[in-house]
């Protein structure tokens, strides 16, 4: 082989680098070299034409300046002359300059483009490969202009050098990638997939890379590489290790190769034809049995390339999903790697489960290195093993291992490096929530995590802890006497204050029996803690001292002696002067029932996404969190938020809340200054309203410690009145054996739940339906919970599902019969299996029937089971939505309705009602950012039904404009009728 | 994907000025495909030995990658893997005396492959130079760009055959 000594063949340049490199200074540097300029520029002025040998070097003396990070302003054409030449080594450093320095200067790229036509059409293989590599490396818009064409060409020829070929297949993917619109399918798109036959192992590397690519964009035109790949693939894996002699790498034959042919094959889905699917089971399964024999060589390089092609036939395995052999197996060798030696090896292993988690096959197989995981979370080195452990223990996390891997991963957090705690802080907040069985766990879990992690929990993570304790009275009182006893410790973080300040003022009541936590000790307790707390904190304290006054009428002295002393009612900060101020008047001058009115206990929140997971997913960017992953927990935090319906209707949030100046919008109103509501009042004007708008409305006096309750006993206040009027109706109904017919607002119940699974169906005085449900594909499980109000038991107890007309033969709905007795105040549960056949507009029908206190209750529901519950979200980038777009312009695969908004415009709440729907929500797809697209596809069993939709809001008119485009029109048009009515 | 790690970047940055740019043109520009970003070799010091870029970036961009770059590599030691995230790509490295092999990729792509590209490609030119050292790097600069040529093309492996690469670069030396 050549040893190549310094510099040789050019003994000028070997000399000024060598002074470069004795320079003792910058600066000794700096005129060392602009002395080399000063030379070089004169020698190109000169009068003499220099020889190529001359200018070859200079330009590459020029080359080494810019390369040391010095600006070139001259020296291009000399380069470009050097193109021309017929010398190798010139020609080389000539495209060399070219091709780091490229300049967009029209003129020399006209020349240049001239050049590199000259030495494609010469013939000569070198110069040729010097011209494609000039190309593939620059890979201008001018250049794709120019040649884009021609590539193609040099690529298919049959009297093309293999290495051209090779070259030729690269350069063209380079400007396939940046002018796609340039390079234009043909005849010899089919031909570049027969490049996988090629004999000569480097083409079929290069044009795999290629074939890729093309088939990403373009699958159907490509299919046909599926089966060449399998072929090949299965030549490569099943031969002997010394058969590819060139292409065989310590004893793998292959690997690159074998690595891409698996790559390409993530393209698609599984083979359809049974005998190439075999073909490539069976490579598969080699693959597999390899990784168990003996090394061949102790070298790393030998069990890094073997592992090379392990890891990318797993990931073909986790991406074809449905081969549960298989992926039981994959998730073994997995196992076998999380406790090797090779440190890579167990982080690979560690990523790689965490897909596998995923995956319902594989799922358990995954938890049951549960303990490694852990382990390696104690004991790895590098941190970013760490963070592998970390994500896969929150992979692997349910139910039956939440609070394990929750305990584990919270003591981790105490000396968790920084750079990761704030993600570690999410992950255990939305663990905790998701899996929580019992809401003491979940309270405790999250003030464990302030205490450990305080600083980088934020405001999403306590925001929810507190939404969670509004809304679940039965944690109420633990979670009041929880934050009492953290408050105890001398240095509490102050996300610790927030949370505690917010929970003893609306539950304070519930603790304050015990003297050792009586009001003025709970007082005294928070207030120790104010003086050292922000501005935020300080205004957050001041409405729970307000609150306590109304809790306590005993603290009212002392706290009315806080809020008067100078460093309240004169604070400097606006907002903390005017919390005091006001809540000082609003203490002295309201009567007790007006104070009870206006510092009511908070309304439950409406159900909503986590805002943690929102956050997480932000964090994660758009595919991190994997989406199925994303549906679960959106039902889990339903199920958590139970009872959360009850308050669904925001303007009697927004009225209950107008006594503490916190808009419902921001959790605790401690951002903004005091918005009343739309009243168009100054801040200064706060009282009035309170006294204008909630004096006269509040119609009783009465405090009412149970939101529950208080919603029965005040229907027309929730969002359901429409469903009291309706129990009259039933109750009129002459009593009938025959099914009712729907409820007259049958179908508004319907639309409550497009965007959402879980909640509360339906409620009158007696019976109470809660719904709960989860879909994947085509399929969907609905758990309905009839709860009996009353004392009395419910007699003859019978449920029926019905799927009237049409819907028959689109939908399958299974069920058991329930027990026909439900006591009184007990809750029975029934399971629904449902099969989407082909798509529908119709809701199946739910009719109930029981005997309460000897009269027959009849009454029909239609169950909200519309057809977007189907969809799987797909993420799709601008082009791609916008070329779908196109492709489905028939005027019937088009809904379009123009609408009034019914509801808040608000940006945070369409989105979650879009993530609702099921669709995949784009950003940064429509070029008006106001706009809002989804995508998705709905699973039939049938067939799948692609859907885009756009939905334009006009905040100024409060109008939407929604359009939708499917493959098929019938969905177009009811997904069109479903949505109008939820925005 | 691509904004994974692109917050942490940006929050955790150093003082590099205005790098929120980069980041940008550094999100925009690549979806959908997987391919090698760049190549760097650089000493422990922090030199470039060689740069080869496969996406758009001005030099102030390439300034501040190289410098990254080098700041994420050279803290790790031994028992650490051979990867690391970077920004919303990731570097797979390895360390041969005193110069560090980087190559840039997506997320999603085969670390053990790359690592392997990058012996491979080492190997080549410990046979090209006769026992390659730093200095070879800095004295034949032009002819190790051939060598990336030769191995990788527009951010693909291109020939994975070490007799090949020799051969070809073998039949280039001789001509004039």
């Amino acid at each position: 082989m050549p040893a190549v000594s310094k510099g040789d063949g050019m003994r000028g340049l070997a000399v000024f680098i060598s002074d470069i490199r004795n320079c003792k200074s910058k600066e000794a540097e700096i005129k060392r070299i602009n002395k080399e300029l000063a030379n070089i520029r004169s020698k190109f002025k000169g009068d003499k034409a220099l020889d190529g040998y001359s200018k070859k070097k200079y330009v590459c003396k020029l080359l080494f300046i810019f390369l040391l990070g010095h600006d070139i302003d001259f020296g291009h054409m000399e380069a470009v002359n050097l193109l021309s030449s017929n010398k190798y080594t010139e020609k080389q450093i000539g495209y060399l300059f070219i091709s780091v320095l490229v300049n967009s200067n029209s003129e020399l790229i006209r020349l240049i483009n001239n050049a590199i036509k000259n030495d494609l059409s010469s013939r000569n293989p070198t110069f040729m490969c010097l011209a494609l590599h000039c190309i593939a490396n620059v890979g201008s818009r001018e250049m794709a202009e120019a040649f884009a064409s021609e590539i193609p060409r040099i690529l298919v020829a049959g009297d093309t050098m293999d290495s051209v070929k090779q070259s030729a297949a690269l350069c063209l993917l380079r400007l396939y990638k940046t002018s796609p619109d340039l390079v234009l399918m043909g005849e010899w798109t089919s031909r570049v997939v027969h490049l996988l036959n090629d004999q000569h192992m480097g083409v079929v590397t290069a044009a795999i890379s290629l074939i890729t690519c093309l088939s990403q964009k373009n699958p159907d035109e490509f299919k046909t590489c599926v089966s060449l790949a399998v072929s090949r693939l299965s030549r490569i894996v099943s031969s002997a290790s010394t058969d590819l002699q060139d292409y065989t790498y310590y004893f793998v034959p292959a690997p690159w190769l074998s690595c891409k042919l698996l790559r390409l094959l993530q393209c698609y889905p599984p083979p359809e034809d049974g005998a190439v699917k075999g073909r490539l089971v069976e490579c598969l399964e080699t693959i597999l049995n390899k990784a168990q024999e003996p090394p061949k060589s102790k070298k790393v390089q030998h069990s890094n390339a073997k592992n090379a092609i392990l890891f990318e036939a797993i990931s073909l395995i986790i991406h074809y999903d449905s081969e549960p052999n298989l992926l039981v197996r994959a998730c073994n060798q997995l196992g076998q790697f999380l406790q090797h030696r090779e440190t890579n090896l167990r982080y690979l292993a560690l990523e790689s489960m965490c897909t596998l988690a995923s995956s319902e096959f594989s799922h358990e197989a995954v938890k049951t290195h549960i303990e490694t995981v852990i382990n390696a979370l104690k004991t790895e080195r590098d941190v970013s093993v760490r963070q592998r452990a970390a994500d896969l223990l929150y992979a692997m996390c349910d139910r039956s291992n939440a609070k394990q891997i929750v305990a584990e991963m919270l003591s981790y957090l105490e000396t968790a490096d920084y750079s990761i705690r704030e993600e570690m802080v999410l992950k255990v907040a939305i663990l905790a929530e998701k899996y929580a069985v019992d809401y003491s766990w979940y309270v405790d879990t999250i003030l464990n995590l302030i205490r450990i992690a305080g600083d980088y929990v934020s405001e999403e993570v306590w925001y929810r802890v507190i939404q969670i304790v509004i809304n679940r009275d039965d944690v109420q009182g633990y979670a009041a006497k929880t934050v009492f006893e953290a408050l105890q410790a001398p240095a509490c973080h102050e996300n610790m204050v927030k949370v505690g300040g917010y929970i003893l003022g609306e539950f304070g009541n519930l603790i304050a029996g015990d003297p050792r936590s009586s009001p003025l000790v709970q007082f005294n307790l928070l207030h120790s803690k104010f003086h050292l707390c922000s501005v935020p904190t300080r205004a957050l304290l001041l409405s729970a001292y307000i609150k306590f006054i109304n809790l306590f009428p005993e603290t009212k002295a002392t706290i009315q002696e806080v809020l008067r002393c100078d460093s309240q009612i004169r604070n400097s900060d606006v907002e903390l002067q005017q919390r005091a101020v006001e809540y000082l008047k609003l203490s002295s001058i309201a009567s007790t029932d007006v104070l009870a009115t206006v510092l009511e206990e908070m309304p439950p929140f409406p159900e909503r996404e986590s805002s943690i997971l929102a956050k997480l997913k932000k964090k994660k960017g758009p595919g991190a969190v994997s989406v199925t992953e994303l549906e679960d927990s959106k039902r889990e935090g339903g199920e958590l938020n139970g009872g959360g319906d009850r308050g669904q209707d925001t303007a009697t949030m927004a009225a209950s809340n107008a006594s503490t100046p916190s808009p419902s919008a921001d959790l605790l109103g401690i951002r903004s200054t005091a918005p009343l509501g739309a009243a168009p009042a100054s801040a200064g004007s706060l009282l009035v309203d309170v006294f204008s708008e909630a004096g006269p409305t509040a119609p009783s006096a009465a405090v009412n410690d149970d939101g529950f309750l208080r919603d029965l006993e005040q229907p027309t206040e929730t969002s359901d009145s429409l469903l009291v009027e309706g129990s009259g109706d039933l109750d009129s109904a002459p009593p009938s054996e025959d099914p009712a017919p729907p409820l007259s607002e049958a179908d508004d119940l319907l639309n409550k739940f497009v965007c959402k699974n879980n909640g509360v169906l339906f409620e009158n005085q007696l019976l109470q339906i809660g719904i709960k449900s989860e879909y994947r594909q085509n399929l969907g499980r609905m758990y309905l919970f009839y709860g009996n109000k009353t004392s009395v038991q419910f007699a003859s107890f019978t449920t029926t599902v019905s799927c009237p007309g049409e819907l028959q033969s689109q939908l399958n709905v299974q069920t058991k019969p329930v027990e026909p007795l439900v006591e009184g105040g007990a809750q029975i549960q029934q399971v629904l299996n449902i099969e989407c056949l082909t798509d529908f507009s119709d809701a199946p029908l739910l009719n109930i029937k029981f005997r309460y206190g000897g009269a027959l209750q009849n009454l029909t529901l239609k169950l909200p089971v519309t057809i977007n519950k189907f969809f799987q979200p797909t993420e799709m980038t601008s082009h791609d939505f916008f070329q779908r777009w196109k492709q489905l312009s028939q005027p019937q695969q088009e809904a379009q309705k123009i609408f009034k908004a019914n509801n808040s415009m608000d940006t945070e709440v369409l989105k979650a009602k879009l993530l609702g729907l099921g669709t995949a929500l784009l950003d940064n797809v429509d070029p008006n950012p106001e706009n809002y697209v989804c995508a998705g596809v709905i699973q039939t069993k049938s067939q799948q039904v692609g859907c885009l939709l756009r939905l334009e809001p006009n905040a100024q008119a409060q109008m939407y404009r929604l359009t939708l485009r499917c493959s098929k029109d019938s969905v177009s048009r009811r997904l069109c009728e479903l949505l109008a009515e939820q925005f | 994907m691509f904004y994974r790690g692109l917050k942490l970047a940006l929050n955790s940055n150093r003082s590099h000025g205005d790098n929120f740019d980069i980041v940008k043109g550094f999100a925009q520009s690549c979806y959908q495909f997987n391919w090698i970003r760049f190549i760097l070799i650089q000493n422990r010091a922090g030199k470039t030995r060689l740069a080869k870029w496969y996406m758009q970036f001005d030099d102030d961009e390439k300034q501040k990658l190289i410098e990254e770059v080098h700041a994420v590599v050279t803290v790790r030691d031994a028992k650490h893997t051979n990867f690391v995230e970077f920004r919303n790509f990731k570097i797979i490295y390895r360390r041969y005396a005193g110069l560090y092999f980087c190559i840039c990729v997506d997320v999603t792509d085969n670390n053990l492959a790359y690592l392997e590209g990058i012996h491979n490609f080492v190997e080549v030119l410990n046979e090209y130079f006769h026992n390659v050292c730093e200095l070879d790097l800095v004295f034949n600069f032009y002819k190790v760009y051939t060598v990336v040529d030769e191995m990788f093309l527009a951010g693909e492996i291109r020939e994975t055959s070490q007799t090949k690469v020799l051969k070809q670069l073998l039949m280039l030396q001789s001509l004039e």
